[in-house]
């Protein structure tokens, strides 16, 4: 029992130990060194894998910072293609984070919290469902149906709020502009948002709740005192989540807002901020192999910055998991 | 004097409560003001979010009149939750409500089974063509991915436990996770482009680059499943004189497999409906093509909606929806047979 125990515990410490253990139980020792081989191929595989996905973006995309001026889509120079590009990315995803943060934690409250039993667990459910829906169909659902229902929207928001730099313009007639794809893309990483923050919320010790409530605090007292301080790091790690997933959606933008390469706070007018995901999936028919460089290169770039964010996330709950 | 201030102890204990049913006075309050709103033509829209404002505002407000702060900011707390969650359901049954709408008025036979070679105008057409690219795509995408993604998770909780190589795969599979959708085409696009030629797009380049995004979902989902294998089955089979292949062929993974088929599905619906990827790796293409390994684009379901929205006609819409309509089936589909699956295998812990 315990020469077993050593080889299902110990057998990637030390490697001899294992190959004794394996003789001993005799029978099936080729079968265990193909069978084993192949898990570690195929772990190994993944490592190849992503090294094969840096080097041929790599291969492919660094011509690309330097080719002839006219593959930059009339910006110039790589940097002069690459910042509005990635300012855009950012202002986006910032945006749909403003719009789906406030309520991605209110349903995870009233999924945790708030709602009875009978109804969370269908609540619950139905985020999810709204998680499978592919982003094609956000997308089209944005362009026909959404952007023409916000039009008026538009005008009031130029109307009234044009001190503000974002509404200060005319507005768009058809309602393609990035306030739309905007709310849209919180659509989109609301689920996400909302299912992290739920596990967290009810990981909340019941007796801290428990407490407050003897105390005498009303629900949201318990809520802003005790669930709230226990979930933050959670809750941070959920929001970059977010941005991550909302930093590479391409569809969403690229099928609703009319795009311009350009840097500019103005996001209800007819030529939006184009981000990176967009740019590549709007210029991939262009077949001269510079430009494709200049595309995956934009790639590369939007590879790096997502790789960044999630970095962090993950830094984060490590951070909040060894306190 | 101390009468005096035992009387105002009194006070302080216990303070004046709302009316029993106080919420469902505000309520009907609220629905009122709504529907005079309604009457005097603000719209459906407009009439549903003045009785809701009137509600979310009105009885916190009364509550601040009759009892205290503390109270009147909890129930504020609590109509806020209840209308963010109202407010979120709209995106979804309206999505809905449209693409089933919409979806069903362009779904004919002829859809379902002609292609869109040679359709000019307002021509007839459909996206058989798309539908089988997307079935082979997946397929491929299906067959790369389950086989690597099982091994790998078998790799980390049977072999690999704590190992240096095991924490650097748990590492990078959490990078791939983070692998933009767009990015793992233009991988899949570059690395084709430098073994079969220059601007190659064809239906296996897709394949491998949706396996890109699915292999780390499929290492995840059968990671934790392994993970609820109980010890004591691995030990009563070594015990047995077992080896340890045998073990996890004969033990661990049948124990498993409920948990694992629903991971699969579910990771294979994911992609399903992933356009980006297959707009650069696999093209598109107004003609049936079958053959992935031909160097030729493969029109897909994701795709082809997009293609038909961006042509921007009545007919290029109604197209897509009907398209939405399709993937939307698809997927809950899927999901409906993870659902299934998991229920049929799930209660296999006790005896």
């Amino acid at each position: 029992m315990v020469a077993v125990r050593d080889e299902a515990v110990g057998e990637a410490a030390d490697g001899s130990v294992a190959g004794a253990a394996v003789g001993i139980s005799g029978r099936g020792s080729v079968g265990d060194i193909v069978f084993r081989g192949f898990a570690v191929a195929a772990a190994a595989l993944i490592l190849v894998a992503l090294a094969a996905v840096f080097i041929f973006l790599g291969i492919e995309g660094i011509p690309g910072f330097d080719v002839d001026e006219q593959h930059y889509a009339g910006q110039g120079s790589f940097l002069g293609l690459v910042v509005p590009l990635l300012f855009a990315t950012m202002y986006a995803a910032v945006l749909a984070l403003i719009i789906a943060v406030p309520f991605s934690v209110a349903i995870a409250l009233f999924i945790s919290h708030y709602a009875p039993r009978r109804i969370a667990v269908p609540v619950a459910y139905v985020i999810d469902l709204l998680a499978a829906v592919p982003s094609v169909v956000f997308g089209l659902w944005g362009a026909v149906a959404l952007g023409p229902y916000l039009v008026p929207a538009h005008g009031w928001l130029a109307e009234n709020l044009a001190w503000l730099p974002f509404f200060d313009g005319q507005p768009s007639g058809n309602g393609r502009t990035l306030f739309t794809a905007a709310i849209v893309l919180a659509v989109m990483i609301l689920p996400i948002i909302t299912s992290i923050c739920r596990e967290v919320f009810a990981q909340t010790p019941r007796l801290h709740e428990e407490a407050a409530l003897a105390l005498g605090a009303t629900r949201w007292e318990m809520v802003r005192y005790a669930v709230f301080p226990y979930a933050r790091s959670g809750m941070v790690s959920a929001v970059m989540l977010g941005l991550g997933r909302a930093l590479g959606e391409t569809m969403a933008i690229a099928m609703i807002a009319s795009p311009k390469v350009v840097v500019s706070l103005f996001v209800i007018g007819t030529q939006n901020p184009q981000t990176i995901a967009a740019h590549i999936a709007q210029g991939y028919k262009e077949s001269t192999p510079d430009r494709l460089s200049v595309l995956i290169a934009t790639g590369l770039v939007l590879f790096a910055f997502t790789f960044l964010v999630n970095a962090l996330a993950r830094w984060i709950v490590a951070r909040g998991r060894a306190k | 004097m101390t009468d005096i201030d035992l009387s105002a102890q009194e006070t302080e204990l216990s303070h004046a409560t709302l009316p029993r049913g106080a919420q469902w006075l505000v309520a009907i309050a609220a629905a009122a003001l709504g529907g005079l709103s309604l009457v005097l033509g603000a719209g459906i829209v407009g009439a549903v979010a003045v009785g809701g404002l009137a509600f979310v505002l009105g009885y916190p407000l009364w509550a601040l009149l009759v009892e205290n702060r503390r109270s009147a900011t909890d129930k504020l707390v609590t109509g806020l939750v209840w209308t963010a969650f109202g407010v979120a359901v709209i995106p979804l049954i309206w999505l809905i409500y449209m693409v089933v709408a919409r979806g069903t008025a362009a779904i004919s036979p002829e859809f379902l089974t002609y292609s869109m070679r040679s359709v000019t105008g307002d021509e007839q057409g459909g996206l058989y063509h798309a539908l089988m690219g997307t079935l082979i795509v997946t397929g491929i995408a299906a067959l790369i991915s389950i086989p690597i993604g099982i091994m790998t998770a078998i790799y980390l909780i049977e072999y690999g436990k704590g190992s240096r190589l095991a924490k650097a795969i748990t590492f990078l599979v959490d990078v791939m996770t983070g692998i933009p959708s767009i990015v793992a085409g233009l991988f899949a696009f570059a690395l084709f482009t430098l073994v079969v030629g220059p601007g190659t797009r064809f239906g296996f380049g897709g394949g491998v680059a949706l396996s890109l995004l699915m292999i780390p979902t499929v290492v995840r989902s059968t990671e934790e499943m392994l993970k609820l294998v109980p010890d004591d089955l691995r030990e009563a089979a070594y015990a047995l004189g077992v080896p340890k292949w045998r073990t996890i062929t004969k033990m661990v993974l049948p124990t498993a497999v409920g948990g694992i088929v629903t991971g699969v599905v579910l990771s294979i619906s994911r992609v399903i409906g992933e356009t980006a990827p297959l707009l650069v790796a696999s093209g598109f293409n107004p003609n049936m093509n079958t053959n992935a390994l031909e160097d030729s684009p493969m029109m897909t379901v994701p795709v082809f909606i997009y293609t038909q929205l961006s042509e921007a006609t009545a007919k290029g819409v109604e197209y897509a929806w009907g398209g939405a309509l399709v993937l939307f089936v698809l997927v809950m589909a899927l999901n409906l047979i993870a659902r299934i699956v998991g229920t049929i295998f799930a209660p296999k812990t006790g005896r």
